[in-house]
């Protein structure tokens, strides 16, 4: 196992509680930033190469020089914790285990962005990791870690966490910031960006939970340190979620760069597929990432290792890549009917749209009924020509990037596994699997 | 100002102006077509995609074209930059898979739909359309919600293009109607039954760009095409009392606010869209209540265009002016 | 905007009555209200409209009728309309009553691939209702729902606040046998943790 950043001392006792936390070096980053100047905390951030790690990739560090200072406005850090993304649960992991890990990060963040006011956004069905959060905060403001003049520092931040209630487009950071105004969860036309006109019109930067937890191992080890692990551009550790048909489903901090083969298969990770069966398929990066056929994921199409990195995974482009997205591994056996993944997929997406640009609105539907009537084997070879104009009808077409996120599944999925489509057409059904018993019991 | 060259036409615009503003100013052919933009409606746009264009020129400073197609009535030009619109096989091929989505679930209910003959979706989808449909699944159906006795509300119609929640946010003193429900089933409702009856509640109608929307005293009277619009006025304590009036012998029909050239509301003297109040609209309906100023002259809309009353030399002229742009921006 | 006097007194004022019973939040809840208002600026307090939903749904058996959303919106002091559209935008808002037990089972791709079917379809047999449906003594109500980040513990289902993960049929047996033994309204907002 690789440097833990983020999930070390998960075995202390209270490690969830301040002292607890504390006992392990917690709130130590905080101390040592208050005494750096915030814009000294920015480039830090910078040299560590930290990249968003709720699935853009975008850095950390370039995010955070866009935001715009107007004097005498108020700016605000939003942590987006509404964690959704189908296969991934690493952030609900952290934040139930390890929450003050958030908050520490959260007034560091806050600190360097010169905001006073800031909000954790959860998803509403998470409502125990809210109640967990609102203890740790609690405890935090009762340390002087939170309110006004933070440590002697003269830094005040008063820090809050905010409920949805039931929304995935709410990940998206323009939703988020609707959500958290009151309103629909409707994604803004952009521009202007976040970092211009965010919340209540002020300028704001919105975070992913690890994002923000990386910020206080940055801080701790210094960004040169942190960029030194990892490969290339993606340095760092990154939380895995790992579900689907593998001997140790669960959440891995891994250091970039360990190889998709050995992610899969080493006993330290995955520990190989279930049932002694063979891998089929696997989307890395959550739901919304093209899945790739096992020969693809395990070796580039150039036969070199795939790396877990935000490059490696991406080579050779959508033709043979796909992306590390959120680090959502789900990982499918030989039996899994693709075409009824990426119907249950297309379901989720149809379901989901915030209806307010036509591609989407229409377009998720439309896949999700054509994909229905393949799955009765009704559909026609025509259909997957359809789904396939109809997904690159979509994307780049829509407001925000769910519209993206709708099409990828099904083109990889008709890009890799077209046969398995026809087959559905020929002979009505497929000879793989579409219904699991649950606790892998046998299909009586 | 910046300079924008939109399908090989430059022009100079304040900063901050639109691509489709830009666009309007050029006019013609290479105008990208709107279903939920209307500029005088604050925050209106970048719902429908029909305005999709590309951006192969960011900006003198930043030549880089933008990497996606981008909505023309939200993205604002740059010194420099250059759009295609027309001269783009890729944004017509999305703007014809925008229009099948617009027409996925829409009734195409036409022959008994009032707004047909002014209707923007039938002009977009016969501009920008494919002929027939590849959809075999039926449509999206809501169930009939009464909005009072002034304006009939067609879900089914809809294409959800948020002006009419505009009209009540920003006309209205309060609103009672909105967007419920989400993604596939979402709809314009009131929630709970409920009248829209304020007294500007009737221009949800004018902005209404489809059959969505339509007015109870005209329903089923006549198509818009076999009535004849004239320019009226009256003083009225409310509103301008600009409308025009759509009149069959010594009938009026029904009552409008005076719409231009992309369909919205024109401004009156005093630079102010004309929006009328429910008063002019629906209770003044006779040739009486009126002071005529003449035959009001449709300029694009497809069918009520064709109007036999119309010269049909002012059609020429369009069509000649429209062929020398085509060209031209075909010769760049 | 909320005045001085704060939330107790001001609500004093609305009169909601449905079912010849008047809509008010408990004390407590009042409280709480007040509360997460002054988390968002002076004049923004229609960020709190999304947890008060929720409070109001632990406060009223589960559910937000036409009533409690006019009572929330005259809390908040903004119109109707604006509260309906939030709430039917939310899919953790109940828009109609629902069992004491609202039992969500997620469907979503990972738990799919670990017998997600087999949980509803088990559920679905044992209580004698379809998905969507209520069982006739009120007591559950079955509801599939999309991902619930907990696709390494999967199947999984969520009763009020708790996730129960890994599950097996016997695991169902016990949580539904327990629950019906309860007899308490769960909601996602635990009505016992509202407190100011």
């Amino acid at each position: 196992m690789g440097r833990q950043l983020l999930l070390d001392n998960l075995d202390k006792p209270g490690i969830n509680t301040l002292s607890g936390y504390q006992q392990t070096g917690g709130y130590e980053s905080l101390k040592k930033a208050l005494q750096m100047k915030p814009e000294d905390i920015v480039t830090e951030v910078q040299k560590s190469g930290l990249r968003g790690r709720g699935g853009a990739g975008f850095p950390t560090g370039m995010k955070w020089s866009f935001l715009a200072k107007p004097p005498g406005e108020p700016r605000y850090l939003i942590c987006n914790a509404d964690e959704s993304e189908p296969g991934t649960f690493k952030d609900r992991y952290l934040m139930q285990h390890k929450p003050h890990i958030l908050v520490e990060g959260m007034i560091i963040s806050s600190f360097a962005l010169g905001a006073n006011t800031s909000y954790i956004y959860i998803r509403g069905e998470m409502m125990y990791v809210y109640h967990i959060l609102q203890k740790a905060i609690d405890e935090a403001y009762a340390a002087g870690y939170l309110g006004k003049n933070i440590l002697g520092s003269g830094f005040d931040l008063d820090l809050h966490v905010h409920c949805g209630a039931g929304a995935y487009i709410c990940g998206e950071e323009t939703a988020l910031i609707e959500s958290l105004e009151g309103k629909r969860g409707n994604p803004r036309i952009k521009p202007p960006f976040p970092a211009v006109k965010g919340l209540w019109g002020c300028p704001t930067v919105v975070n992913n939970v690890e994002t923000i937890a990386a910020v206080v191992p940055i801080i701790r080890i210094t960004g040169e340190e942190y960029a030194k692990i990892g490969v290339g551009k993606s340095t760092g550790t990154k939380l895995i979620s790992a579900s689907g048909h593998i001997n140790k489903p669960g959440v891995y901090e891994i250091e970039l760069g360990v190889p998709v083969e050995e992610f899969i298969y080493s006993e330290q990770y995955c520990g190989g597929i279930r049932n002694g069966k063979k891998l089929k398929a696997v989307v890395a990066g959550g739901s919304s990432v093209p899945v790739l056929p096992a020969e693809l994921i395990l070796k580039t199409a150039n036969g070199e290792a795939r790396l877990m990195t935000y490059e490696s995974l991406a080579d050779g482009g959508f033709a043979t890549g796909t992306m590390l997205g959120s680090g959502g591994f789900i990982v499918m056996d030989e039996d899994t009917s693709i075409v009824k993944n990426v119907w249950n997929f297309s379901r989720f997406y149809h379901h989901e749209s915030c209806g307010q640009c036509s591609p989407c609105r229409e377009g998720t539907g439309w896949m999700y009924k054509i994909l229905s009537r393949l799955l009765d084997g009704k559909g026609e070879t025509k259909d997957i020509d359809l789904l396939w104009d109809i997904q690159r009808k979509i994307e780049g077409k829509t407001i925000c990037p769910f519209g993206d996120a709708a099409a990828w599944p099904v083109a990889a999925s008709i890009r890799h596994f077209r046969n398995e489509f026809e087959q559905y057409i020929s002979k009505g059904k497929s000879d793989v699997k579409h219904y699991y018993r649950i606790n892998n019991l046998q299909e009586s | 100002m910046a300079r924008v060259t939109i399908d090989g036409h430059t022009i100079d615009v304040p900063e901050g102006t639109t691509i489709v503003e830009a666009a309007r100013k050029i006019g013609g052919d290479i105008v990208p077509p709107t279903m939920c933009y209307y500029s005088t409606l604050k925050t209106s746009g970048g719902y429908c995609r029909t305005c999709l264009v590309k951006v192969t020129k960011g900006s003198d400073k930043d030549p880089r074209p933008m990497p996606k197609l981008v909505v023309g009535c939200r993205q604002t030009v740059m010194d420099g930059m250059e759009v295609q619109n027309i001269t783009s096989p890729e944004v017509l091929e999305a703007r014809e898979g925008v229009v099948e989505f617009l027409l996925l679930n829409h009734p195409l209910d036409c022959p008994v739909c009032d707004q047909a003959g002014e209707c923007d979706l039938q002009d977009l989808s016969y501009a920008h359309g494919d002929e027939g449909t590849r959809t075999e699944f039926r449509r999206r159906t809501f169930p009939m919600k009464s909005i009072g006795d002034k304006i009939k509300l067609h879900m089914n119609r809809c294409i959800m293009c948020y002006r009419c929640v505009k009209v009540a946010e920003q006309l209205c003193p309060e609103r009672v109607h909105g967007v419920l429900n989400r993604g596939w089933d979402a709809e314009i409702s009131t929630y709970i039954e409920k009248a829209i009856d304020s007294e500007w509640s009737g221009n949800m109608i004018d902005v209404c760009p489809v059959g969505a929307l339509t007015d109870k005293t005209f329903r089923f009277k006549s198509r818009v095409w076999f009535t004849k619009p004239l320019d009226a006025h009256r003083n009225c304590d409310v509103c301008c009392g600009k409308v025009a009036i759509w009149v069959s012998g010594d009938a009026v029909l029904r009552v409008t606010g005076r719409k231009g050239v992309y369909h919205e509301i024109e401004n009156t003297e005093d630079g102010k869209p004309g929006w009328i109040c429910n008063t002019c609209r629906f209770e003044k309906k006779n040739l009486s209540d009126w002071v005529i100023e003449g035959p009001r002259h449709i300029d694009r809309h497809s069918v009520i265009s064709q109007n036999h009353y119309e010269q049909l030399k002012q059609l020429k002229q369009d069509l000649s002016r429209q062929k020398q742009i085509g060209e031209k921006a075909h010769n760049n | 905007m909320l005045n001085e006097s704060g939330l107790l007194v001001e609500s004093s004022k609305i009169n909601i009555v449905a079912n010849n019973k008047e809509i008010k939040f408990s004390d407590d809840a009042l409280a709480l209200t007040e509360k997460l208002i002054k988390r968002y600026p002076e004049g923004k307090h229609k960020s709190a409209i999304l947890p008060i939903l929720h409070i109001a749904q632990a406060e009223f058996d589960g559910w937000l009728s036409p009533e409690v959303m006019d009572y929330v919106a005259s809390l908040l002091k903004i119109q109707p309309i604006e509260v309906y559209e939030v709430a039917t935008f939310y899919t953790m808002f109940n828009l109609k009553p629902v069992g004491k037990c609202l039992i969500e089972v997620c469907h979503t791709g990972p738990c799919w691939l670990m017998g997600a079917e087999d949980v509803v379809r088990y559920i679905e047999k044992k209580l004698g209702i379809k998905n969507g449906e209520t069982t006739a003594d009120g007591m559950f109500t079955l509801k599939t729902v999309e991902c619930l980040a907990s696709c390494g513990t999967a199947p999984m289902m969520q009763i009020g606040e708790t996730y129960h993960e890994n599950l097996t049929l016997e695991k169902v047996d016990a949580i539904l046998d327990d629950h019906r033994n309860a007899g308490v309204r769960r909601t996602h907002w635990e009505k016992e943790k509202i407190k100011p």
